[in-house]
């Protein structure tokens, strides 16, 4: 099975705002404090996003927009990362895409 | 089953595009609760409304009406009604809530100016030019609508001669606190929630409250403004006791509003949880967002009370809180 991978799609995302997926380290703390226990946020969508697999972040656009912005992720996010500026940004390049 | 993302969010950023705001209502049910207050027009320092909470009862028709659609065939033609509502607005047509249900929400921003009079706070007031901040488009992506349109709310305070906001809830606060100076080039409006504003200058309580009551911070006010303590020290000052909830302050817990639009039986469910939180603690809770409010309101279904901060405050500061068994009796 191939994967298509976009090198440009980083580039897009950053443009639009400041997007620093890039200082995700994995390590799930996010998912534990989401009040929604959605078990795709962020951690696997930004690896998705910093890797450029468009099909699958815009596959998670449901769960993109059932992100609720409250920022319970952000309060313990140990590595600091923007996580609702990010959710935000792919909201806004799957608007573009018109997914 | 939701309906289309795509057009949803489509149909909310042609509103603000073509009509300035997400929900378009007419000026003077958005200016409705300021009747006989005698708010002068205008002036260097204004309460803004950003008319939230005088939304809440359309919002609340449509997401009734967007959870019929989305269980029906009808909802397959989402892209038709994003097409028609550019040419007629479809808020008008569709969402047209009842004298009462405009009333329970109008009454609040009256209770924020009455609690600003009394406490000697000198400000005006803009009303068909209190325009709606931008706040849901903003969260939904929408930045290109969002954008043009702080450009003309900012553009409105400085024909105004506007130089400070008050703000009555945590969406509005940030719009135009924290958002529209990254959008609007020279934008310098000081924008200060009524909550600080009280807190700073003190409450000038008349017959203190009693009773013990919980609270719901905002996510917004508590992790995006860093205002925890201001309605802690004003609901002290009042006369009650704050009993905490597990996940207060920083650590609140979402009432699930923000999905309503797109997802309302997540938030639904969010709301629900929620609600058992609160009420571990006491049957008499505050809310101090309209979206907390209507969303939580729903999910305790009459087994709670739910109040506006501004409703305990202004008890405390005028005689009707001498007589309002309002925290202690039976829930409503």
């Amino acid at each position: 099975m191939s994967t298509l991978v976009s090198s440009g799609m980083i580039h897009q995302l950053e443009a639009i705002g400041p997007f620093d997926a890039e200082a995700c380290m994995n390590c799930g703390v996010c998912t534990a404090t989401c009040p929604l226990g959605v078990d795709l946020l962020p951690r696997r969508l930004f690896r998705y996003a910093a890797l450029g697999l468009e099909d699958r972040v815009i596959q998670s656009s449901q769960a993109i927009f059932s992100c609720l912005l409250c920022r319970a992720c952000e309060a313990s996010c140990p590595a600091g990362v923007h996580i609702t500026e990010n959710m935000r940004v792919l909201r806004h390049w799957l608007l573009q895409e018109g997914f | 089953m939701p309906l289309p993302v795509r057009d949803v969010v489509g149909i909310l950023a042609d509103n603000l595009r073509l009509r300035g705001s997400v929900l378009p209502i007419p000026a003077r049910r958005a200016t409705a609760w300021a009747r006989d207050l005698g708010i002068p027009r205008g002036g260097e320092t204004v309460l803004y409304t950003g008319q939230m909470y005088q939304l809440i009862p359309y919002i609340e028709r449509l997401v009734r009406l967007e959870q019929r659609l989305g269980d029906s065939p009808l909802a397959r033609f989402s892209g038709v009604a994003r097409r028609a509502n550019r040419l007629v607005n479809g808020v008008a047509v569709v969402a047209r809530p009842g004298a009462s249900e405009r009333a329970e929400y109008d009454r609040i921003p009256a209770n924020v100016a009455r609690l600003l009079q009394k406490s000697g706070v000198a400000f005006g007031y803009l009303y068909e030019d209190d325009l709606y901040s931008g706040a849901l488009a903003h969260d939904l992506g929408a930045d290109e609508a969002v954008a043009a349109h702080a450009r003309r709310v900012a553009g409105v305070l400085r024909k105004r001669g506007v130089r400070e906001v008050i703000t009555l809830d945590p969406h509005t606060t940030t719009m135009l606190r924290t958002v529209y100076p990254k959008l609007v080039e020279g934008y310098d409006v000081r924008v200060r929630s009524y909550l600080e504003v009280l807190a700073e200058r003190g409450l000038p309580v008349g017959v203190p409250l009693s009773g013990t009551v919980t609270i719901h911070d905002s996510c917004v006010y508590a992790r995006y403004e860093g205002i925890v303590d201001e309605p802690r020290r004003l609901l002290a000052s009042a006369g009650l006791t704050v009993a905490e909830p597990e996940n207060a302050g920083q650590w609140t817990w979402c009432c699930g509003g923000p999905a309503e639009s797109l997802f309302p039986a997540t938030a639904a469910a969010l709301a629900g949880k929620r609600v058992e939180q609160l009420r571990a603690v006491a049957p008499d809770c505050v809310t101090m967002c309209p979206i907390c409010l209507v969303n939580l309101r729903k999910a305790a279904n009459g087994t709670m009370r739910l109040r506006d901060i501004s409703d305990h405050l202004l008890d405390a500061v005028t005689e009707r809180g001498a007589s309002a068994a309002h925290v202690g009796g039976p829930t409503p």
